[in-house]
């Protein structure tokens, strides 16, 4: 594949949730080599478009192709990891032992999950059970057990809420290390002071894109100063336009 | 599907349960002691205890490879490791059999020390071997495991999982021979015990208990517990959906 081309490709994208049409036709592209950010508010599809990226979402048209491949198809599950947003990890196991269970799952060994549970700072707590740990501390098991794997595309939930501030720090310098290792990193979050953390910006609201940029480009583009300003500007066109 | 994969399932199950001890201790010792209650109870008739005694050795792990495998599967489900497995490499066969080799493990432990006590302590006695008892314990134990892996799909929280266990598990243990004869019963009873599985490892069992070498009946009702648990294995694994709404 050639550098260039995207590694996630999704068009034309509809996904309905009950009787709801959560996504309404959504096409974007997320290249390798960036950490992209998917920004909007709760409920605006954002864990829907990536559940739709990592196959595990019934979709009702359009599709979603993810380095070559239709998402989800088996080649893709040792390539892509996806981590929830609430830690979907085993309470009754110690961090370790969910570390390498994730581990062992692609092929990699205990070292392997040793050496992801120091690169989240979990080392000091990798014996304990992980339904002791705190919100935070799970989130971050969480993330080993995806990160344990060196995924390519790496799609990664809200990962950072209710973290401290270094270890955010820390994290968000880990998924730029990734992405200028050539992984395509994909993040969503609900707070616009994490956006300027990301090289991209795909900002959903109610299931459809009202922005694809750079933070530095939508700052200028809507002439404010800060993107949480800049999502309102953007909201505030799109209402007058009908 | 692959082996590896399988046997790395298979043993984080057991860690998982192995994390548990007071669940560990119960599992080993509560069929041993309601054996031993039982045989107090029947002391006067040891007849009546060989009878008891040896169809409990597979109502036992039945019943508990239904509610671990159930309440664990269900876990699974609510706490999305389950979706999370689904983008690994992790195959449907692969999880399920994990499971099955897991609680298969745990039930031969169990019935290995309630056989033990049953015929060493309590005087239990089978004219065929305690192997083929133990043998025929295991295959309903997986019967039981698939059982409760077919219903987690249909248990929202682990109380649901839980409350099936009167609704499928119960009326097997009513109708299979233990607590009235099969022949003494009503002919539409005898009919809907016919289709229930636990039956035929009764029969098997009660063939155990006056036959010395393997006789063709009790095949086919070891056959026929198999074939049940591939059935509730496969309807199970419909349930477990790669992609969901």
């Amino acid at each position: 594949m050639p550098p260039d081309s995207p590694t996630v490709s999704v068009e034309h994208l509809v996904v309905e949730r009950g009787h709801r049409t959560v996504l309404l036709d959504v096409s974007t592209s997320i290249p390798a080599g960036a950490v992209t950010g998917l920004l909007g508010p709760s409920g605006s599809g954002k864990t829907t478009l990536m559940r739709s990226i990592v196959g595990t979402q019934k979709v009702k048209s359009g599709t979603v192709t993810v380095l070559g491949e239709p998402a989800g198809s088996k080649p893709l599950r040792r390539r892509v990891a996806y981590v929830t947003q609430d830690a979907s990890i085993y309470p009754d196991l110690s961090v370790k032992s969910n570390v390498s269970y994730f581990a062992a799952l692609c092929g990699r060994s205990k070292e392997d999950a040793m050496a992801a549970i120091d690169a989240v700072g979990m080392h000091d707590h990798a014996n304990q059970l992980a339904g002791n740990l705190s919100g935070g501390q799970k989130t971050r098991t969480s993330l080993a057990c995806a990160l344990v794997c060196e995924p390519e595309v790496l799609v990664l939930d809200e990962p950072t809420v209710g973290l401290d501030p270094v270890i955010r720090e820390e994290l968000w310098n880990h998924f730029h290390d990734l992405a200028a290792a050539g992984k395509t990193v994909l993040v969503s979050s609900h707070v616009m002071d994490e956006a300027d953390r990301c090289d991209r910006l795909l900002l959903l609201r109610e299931g459809r894109f009202i922005a694809d940029d750079t933070p530095g480009d939508l700052r200028a583009s809507t002439g404010t100063d800060n993107l949480e300003s800049a999502f309102l500007h953007l909201i505030r066109e799109l209402e007058k336009a009908g | 599907m692959s082996l590896r994969i399988t046997l790395v399932t298979a043993a984080r199950i057991l860690r998982q349960l192995l994390n548990d001890r007071r669940t560990v201790a119960l599992i080993l010792a509560v069929p041993a002691l309601i054996l031993a209650l039982i045989s107090a109870i029947m002391d006067g008739s040891p007849q009546m205890f060989d009878r008891v005694g040896l169809i409990l050795l597979a109502v036992f792990p039945f019943t508990i490879m239904f509610l671990l495998t159930s309440i664990t599967m269900q876990r699974e489900r609510a706490a999305g490791t389950l979706e999370r497995l689904m983008t690994t490499p992790t195959a449907k066969l692969d999880l399920i059999g994990g499971y099955a080799i897991a609680f298969g493990l745990c039930a031969a432990v169990q019935t290995g020390v309630a056989a033990t006590v049953a015929y060493l302590w309590l005087g239990l006695d089978t004219v065929g071997s305690a192997w083929l008892v133990a043998l025929i314990a295991i295959v309903t134990s997986v019967f039981g495991m698939a059982l409760g892996l077919l219903v987690s799909a249909f248990a929202a929280t682990e109380f649901q999982a839980v409350q099936f266990m009167p609704v499928l598990i119960v009326p097997q243990i009513f109708l299979c021979g233990l607590i009235w004869p099969r022949e003494e019963m009503a002919g539409w009873l005898q009919g809907v015990s016919d289709a229930l599985p636990l039956t035929y490892s009764v029969e098997a069992l009660q063939e155990v208990q006056t036959a010395t070498e393997v006789t063709a009946a009790m095949l086919r009702d070891l056959g026929i517990i198999a074939g049940a648990a591939v059935v509730a294995t496969v309807l199970g694994a419909a349930t477990l959906r790669r992609r969901t709404g």
